[in-house]
This record gives C-alpha cells, structure tokens and sequence, in this order.
C-alpha cells in the first residue's frame, strides 16, 4: 500500500492522501485521467475494476469518488477529484479505461449535473430530457411547480450530445445514435422478457440486431435521495426494494456497513442465521433465473418447475421473517427475530428435495438439443470484457473471473463452510446458465454445513433508534444474487447520512447488453439478457 | 375382399340418402342442392366452431398436467365450459380499431386465415359416407387450400402498422412457405404408396394394412418428417416462432381484438386439427378400423367399433404428440428452424420419395 502511494506521489505531486484504509486520494480533476491511466496500467497496480462511481456534493464542490480494485493484487484505491464550479462542472471522463464508467457518468451527469469531457453519450440516464435541474445537489429545489408531472411523452433523442477535448479546448459533440434509415424496435418498457419495466431501442437489420440503447429510469424511485432524509434504521426498508430477488443480501450489505462504521459487534448467532437466509434467497433467485430464462427461450412447461420448488424456499422464509419477497428480516446489530423453530427441519428436507429436482431440471433442459443451440457460444463475454464493464456475479464468473465476494472478502460465516466458488471460462450464455444452476447446488451445500451448527444465544444487539454514525466514509459489500452489491455511506456525524450510494451489480449486467448481443439475432437478445438475469428495479434505484 | 364385408355400425351413408329423397320428394331439384349445401354448411360450421372449443379445452387440461397444474376446473364440470365461457366473452369484446392501419386489409385478414382452415376442414374424409368433397385430386386441393392461410398471416403483420407484427409476419411467411415443402413432399411420397390422390380412396387402400405399416422404412421416414412439419406449419411450439411471446409479444396478431383476433386462435386450433386429420387419414388409415389379415375375430370385434370413432382417437393421438412437443421444448431460432428445413428435412424427403418410388416399382411393400 505503501508502495502505491510513493508511486502516485512520484507521479502526480499534487495529489493528497487522506488517512485511513483503504488508500484514499484526492487527485486535482485537470490530472484525474492521467492518474486514472496510470493506475489501471502500471504493471505493479493493476486497478483494472471500477466497483463503484459515486457523485458528490460537498457543498462547496461538486465531486465523484471512484472505488478502484485490483482483480491481479486484490488490492483497492479510492479516489476523489472535485470541481469548485457549481454552474456549469466539468470533470475528465474515464469511459475510456473502464467501460463501466459510461453509464455511471451518464448518471453522476443526470443527478450532479456534472458533465465529462470525453464521454460522448451525456444524456440523462434515469430522469427525463426535460427535468429542470439536478436532484442529488444539496441545493435543489423539488418544488413541485419547477417538475410537474407531465403528460407528454419523453422524446427518445437519436442524436446524443457530448464533450470531448480538442487541442486544450473543450468542445461539445453531437453523435448520431439511429439515423432515419435505421429500423429501430422498442423492446420494452413492457415486454415479457425484459423482466420489467426496461426499455431496449433495438436497431435492426432482418433479424439481426445491430445496436442496442438502454434506456433506464422507468422505475427510477430517488432511493439514494430518499435515504439522505431518512434515519439509518428506516433507510433499511429501502434496500429490500432494490434488486427484490436478493432482498436479504442488499439489507445485509447496508446493515453491515453501519455496523462497521459504527463498531457494532454482531453476535455469533446473528451471523449464521444471516447466512442461511442469503443462501435461502439466493436459492430462490437463481431458481426464479432458470425458470424464467426456460420461459424466454420458450421451454413453458419448465418455467412451472422452477416455480414450483422456488415456492417452498419462500414458505420457508415466510415462516421465519413473514415475508416471502421482501424480507425486512436484517437490522442494525443482528436480525429482526429469532429462526422459527421449524427452520431447521424444513431447510433439512429442501436440501434432501431439491437434488433429484435437478436432476429433473437438467433432463428437461439443459441437456435438450434446441435449448442447447440456443445457448451455446452466444453472447460471449471475455473475462477482460466483464472486468471493464464490471460484470460481477455469476454472470463474471462464467467468463473465468474469480470475483465471488464471499472468497474475496468473506462476511458472516462464510469463512467457516467449504464452498467452492463457480468458475466456468466460456463466457457465453450457456456458461452463465450452467454457473447458476452449480451455485444452486453449492448453496445447498452451505445450507447443509450451517443449518445443524447454529449456535445458541442472542440474535441481536440492542441499538438505539437514532443511531449517529462517525464522521467519514464507508464502503462495504456483499455477493448478493447476481454480483457484488456495495453500500457507500458518507457520514457527517448526523443521524442521517450525508449521501448513500448502492452499487447495483444489475447496471453493468444492463450496460453490457450492447456489447453481447450485436451481430445476433433478435432470439438471442432475449436469450442473453435472459442469462444475464438483471432486476430492473435494482438498475433503476 | 375385406373392405366390402366392413359395415359401419353408425353408417351417414344411409343418413344422407335418406335426408337427400325425403328432400327430393317435396321440392325440385335446384332447391334439394340448394337446401343439401346451407345444410352443410352448417354443419361443417358448427362441427368446426365445436371442434375448435374442444381443442381449446383439452390444450388447457393436457399443457395443465404438464405443468403441474388444475387447468381450468370452475365453469362447469371440469372446466368443461370454459372454453365456450371464453368464446362468448371474445364474440362480445369490441374490435378495436388502430391508428394508422390499413383497415381494408387489417380487417380482411382474419378471414383469409380462416376461410382457408375451413375449406381444408371441408375435404376431410370424417368417416365411411361422410365426406363433403371427395374428388380425384382431394389431397393436392386440401394442401392448396390450407396454404392460402399465409397470405392471411403476411396480410395481418404488413397492416397491423406495427413492427412486432411485421417481424412475426415475415417470419412466419419464411417458416410456412419453407415447410410446405416438406409436408408436399412426404405426402407425395405416400401418394406414390397409394397410387390415388383421392381421399376417399387413400382409406379405402388401407383396408387391410394401414400406410404406416405397408410402407414400412419410407412410410415412417415420411410420417415423422410429416409430424415435424406439420407442427411447424401450425406455427406450433417448438416452432412458434411467428408468435414468440418472448420476443415479439404475440407476432402477427398483436394487434388484434375481439373476434379477429378470435378467428386466428381459432383457425389455429383446427390447423392443428387438420394436420393431424390428414396424418391419420394418409398413415393410419383414416376412418378405417385396424385391420390384421387373417385375424377374422379380431376383424370383426374393431369393425363394432364405428369408424367416426376410430377417425377422432387416430386424430387425437397425433393431436397429443403435438402438445406434448409444445409443452416440452424450448424454441428454435429463425436461423436453425430454416437450416433444418433445408439442409435436413428437404434432402431427407427427396431422397425417402425415390426409395418409395424404388419400393413401389419393385413390389417390395406390403
């Protein structure tokens, strides 16, 4: 770590080290591209993975802090650069190093009103053309005459503007998305593959897909700005709405983040029992991906299956928590309440259920000829690819990328089972398929270790209502159902955060649609973005 | 001759004769065919409105056991009225209108699709003595006809002004006209067999041996590529691509409504039945009983059992092996159902009506 500051301090004299772990650099923005390059380049750091992007308003300056990883080293850097110009911000644009910047610029630009230079595409990512002003400034007004609800239609804009830098001078851009002779499909926001309000402009040629745009925000809830006026324990409730197939392991992620910050020690008890109930929730996630990814593919009959077996792993979480989708079972310092007492049984059972109906599964499916045409060596992602756009999860993990948090960094009491992380390096749809039906079985796994090894005492520690965490910034994350989910807290001491930012392991999923499906036909867009299992609402926040 | 000692215990012959001189008796003759053809009209009507309830109904039940569901169980016994439930309900839904169509065609469509399902359902031969068009080319008519039904579906997605339709259309109209081919071809290849493209003759042959069996090795090439086929020209799962609810929400017929949108679901259904119908009546011998030579008791026993009978469990059978394909796989893309057509059925159908032409020349069939 050392190292890596005399490197950068050798390189950019300029730059100032904050104190604490990890790294954390504040780079003057006229130096950030440089530094950024030479970050990702530099043989000996490697920071090849940008987990998270976060726009700032610090009152003064509007800012972005950028949460860099190494996927060689492991090791990890946060850097913050600033502007002082709060009418019209400019940042340099680092969409060029990491492919996974591009959209999270666009959504710094809708919600900061910052723009950067060399992005091409700035145009709002979640909010209309038309919104006036940008929400996230402390200084906004959200009075309802300055955004009433309008009734016209968003015109989809098919020139995008830009900035790029010319000879030391700042010059917007006009880029043609579609032009006129184009045929361009809507696919979404209704349609029955999107799995969700998701709308994909489709520029086709025949049957074969020529570009894709992505258009979000159709399910946009503000729910980083609603958390900054919410006390920590009620931005809990928020996280389970997020990506609602990982409702346990978001609010696990958030919990512990306030615990770290905090210094809350979670009894031994309440880490189990959140262990069983992410690897629950995890079960009844990738069951609900198969089952829908045999429906997108037109295999109706087994969607039924999946659906069937998915439903007692809900039983069994509505038992305990009384919730069956949204859980609301974490809170700050343990869980909600205590197992109930027919949680062992039931999980024993399931475990000796479920094999046989894999094996079913398979029969029906996996080992069919068409479904088998369909998948395989489409859509391929290499590992270099899913590491630029940040494609975590089972989706990374079948394009040969070692990058399931629960080995990186393990949480709970992963570092007491025997798991094995899935790892398959095809990196096309059939990979994908086949990562998530293994981790079915490996959560069994894991379930088997924990479910008899409970240990006894109490569930939670008590905390108070009005928690006030430490100045400062924190950043944990966990292996939610389909990638890394990170919470971002930056906290000035008050009982409400400063800023909150969830990383969303569905926005990479989303942005790398384009990317995979160009060249394919129309059957393997829904095939695809079926394997990559994204959740709107977890893209849209 | 076994055929001529076969009497059918529910025998229309008699029924139509007598229907026809009771009619001749009190009106002249122009009014006797005049009023034969309402009757049936009528009747091929209301037997085609019924069949397709029917078919609604056990699609429901059968893709329900499939899935490990009831299927409809609540309007009537067993669900059974459901479907008619659903018909009344799709008669009084109004037809919606879309912006920017071209209504002339938008509306003409659905009644090109179904108007061609019914003249095929017209030259089925049901059973002994009821058949309402039987003339020497009745199989090349029934094909011709039932493949006017694409021009219905390219008419449907090109005017809905809508570009899922479009999608669907053109799909379907590369898919149908694709496995016409096969479907001409494997029934040629039983014609060749036969010797007759009469329909009513067709069964009669099978008097003793059914196709299936006569013809052993190209027969059943020709059956299993006609059961491929024919699914594909029903726009049936795996192959409903024209309708992929997961890509184009419901292709061709996104936009209709009501009762339009009724008659493709409905000529759907008997396309399904069609198809089926002419598998039983060219590989299994149609109305006709099984028959095993020299096996005088076991004759005589299946010819109790009447032959509209013996024609709808033949039907039913195939009917189900097309649901069971339906509800087991997953679809095909654009590309691999053309390659199959093409580089697979096309030159296996050639090749199987030289070896039936072989078979036929040199004796060696049944």
């Amino acid at each position: 770590m050392n190292k890596i500051k005399d490197k950068l301090a050798l390189m950019a004299p300029s730059v100032v080290f904050a104190e604490g772990e990890p790294l954390t650099v504040t780079v003057p923005a006229g130096e950030f591209h440089a530094v950024a390059k030479s970050l990702r380049d530099d043989p000996e750091m490697r920071f090849d993975f940008l987990v998270c992007m976060t726009g700032m308003d610090w009152g003064e300056t509007l800012g972005v802090v950028y949460h860099l990883r190494s996927t060689s080293f492991g090791h990890e850097i946060v850097l913050r650069t600033e502007t002082s110009d709060r009418e019209n911000p400019e940042l340099q644009s680092v969409s060029d190093l990491w492919e996974a910047a591009q959209l999270n610029e666009r959504e710094v630009y809708d919600f900061y009103g910052i723009r950067f230079v060399g992005n091409s595409d700035m145009r709002r990512l979640y909010l209309r053309n038309d919104w006036v002003g940008y929400p996230f400034r402390k200084d906004y007004d959200a009075s309802p005459e300055i955004n009433p609800v309008r009734l016209e239609s968003d015109e989809s804009l098919d020139v995008v503007p830009g900035l790029q830098e010319e000879n030391g001078k700042i010059e917007e851009t006009e880029s043609v998305l579609f032009d006129d002779s184009e045929y361009v499909v809507n696919i979404g926001p209704q349609h029955p593959a999107t799995h969700g309000v998701l709308r994909f402009r489709v520029s086709l040629e025949g049957e074969i897909v020529k570009k894709v745009d992505v258009n979000c925000g159709y399910i946009h809830r503000g729910i980083e700005k609603m958390c900054e006026s919410l006390t920590y324990p009620q931005t809990l409730a928020l996280t389970d709405r997020l990506d609602y197939l990982a409702a346990h392991q978001n609010r696990h992620a958030l919990c512990m983040c306030i615990e770290k910050a905090m210094g809350i020690e979670v009894p031994e008890r309440a880490l189990y029992i959140r262990t069983i109930m992410d690897e629950l929730n995890r079960l009844s996630s990738h069951l609900l991906f198969w089952s829908t990814l045999c429906m997108d593919l037109g295999a109706l009959t087994a969607f039924f299956y999946g659906f069937r077996d998915r439903e007692k792993v809900l039983d069994m979480m509505e038992e305990t928590t009384g919730g069956r989708l949204i859980q609301n079972y974490n809170v700050i310092g343990g869980v909600m309440a205590d197992i109930h007492p027919n949680l062992v049984k039931r999980v024993k059972e399931f475990i000796a259920y479920l094999p046989p109906m894999l094996e079913e599964y398979d029969e029906v499916f996996t080992g069919n000829v068409i479904a088998q045409q369909r998948m395989k060596g489409i859509g391929v992602l290499t590992k270099e690819d899913a590491i630029s756009y940040g494609v975590t999860g089972p989706s990374g993990r079948a394009s040969g990328w070692h990058c399931d948090v629960r080995k990186l960094k393990p949480y709970g009491v992963y570092d007491k089972v025997d798991f094995k992380e899935i790892v398959r390096t095809g990196g096309d749809t059939f990979d994908r398929y086949l990562v998530r039906v293994d981790e079915i079985r490996e959560s069994l796994h894991i379930l088997e270790q924990l479910i008899d090894n409970v240990p006894a005492g109490d569930y939670a520690v008590k905390t108070k209502p009005i928690i006030r965490l430490p100045e400062g910034q924190f950043f944990s994350s966990v292996e939610a159902s389909r990638g890394e989910f990170g919470v971002y807290i930056e906290s000035r001491g008050d009982k409400y955060p400063y800023r909150v930012k969830f990383r969303s392991p569905c926005l990479p999923l989303v942005s790398v649609v384009d990317h995979l499906t160009r060249g394919y036909k129309i059957a393997d867009l829904i095939a695809i973005g079926g394997s990559l299992d994204y959740v709107v609402p977890d893209v849209d926040r | 001759m076994l055929l001529n000692t076969y009497t059918d215990s529910l025998d229309f012959n008699a029924l139509t004769q007598w229907i026809d001189q009771a009619l001749s008796s009190v009106m002249p003759a122009w009014g006797v065919v005049l009023t034969e053809c309402i009757l049936i009209g009528l009747c091929l009507l209301l037997g085609y409105a019924l069949i397709a309830l029917a078919l609604i109904y056990i699609e429901r039940k059968v893709c329900a056991f499939f899935q490990c569901r009831l299927g409809p169980n609540r309007v009537g016994p067993y669900g059974t009225v459901q479907s008619i439930a659903d018909m009344v309900k799709m008669l009084i839904k109004e037809l919606i209108t879309i912006d920017r169509v071209d209504r002339f065609l938008f509306n003409l469509a659905p009644y090109i699709v179904i108007i061609s399902s019914v003249l095929a359902f017209g030259c089925l031969p049901f059973a002994k003595g009821l058949e309402v068009l039987d003339f020497n080319v009745g199989i090349f008519f029934l094909m011709a006809v039932s493949s006017i039904g694409v021009v219905g579906i390219l008419l449907a997605g090109w005017s809905s002004n809508n570009k899922y339709s479009l999608i669907g259309a053109m799909r379907s109209g590369a898919q149908m006209i694709s496995y016409e081919l096969s479907i001409g071809l494997s029934l040629m290849t039983m014609v060749v067999l036969a010797g007759t493209m009469q329909l009513s003759e067709i069964v009669e042959r099978q008097a003793d041996c059914w196709f299936l069996f006569s013809g052993h090795i190209p027969a059943v090439i020709a059956f299993l590529v006609y059961l491929v086929a024919g699914t594909a020209e029903t726009n049936r799962g795996p192959f409903d691509l024209p309708e992929a609810d997961s890509e184009l929400t419901a292709g061709y017929h996104t936009e209709y409504s009501g009762m339009h949108f009724g008659f493709f679901y409905l000529a759907e259904y008997l396309n399904l039945f069609i198809v089926s119908a002419v598998a039983a009546t060219m590989f299994l011998g149609g109305w006709m009983p099984l028959h095993i030579a020299g096996w005088d008791g076991f004759n005589a026993v299946m010819d109790y059992i009447p032959s509209l009978v013996w024609f709808l469990i033949k039907v039913g059978v195939i009917i189900f092996v097309i649901m069971w394909f339906k509800w087991t796989f997953p679809r095909l893309r654009i590309d691999q159902l053309l390659k199959l057509e093409w580089k697979y059925l096309l030159p296996i159908n050639l090749l199987n009506l030289l070896l039936m032409v072989i078979i036929v020349v040199t004796g060696l069939h049944f």
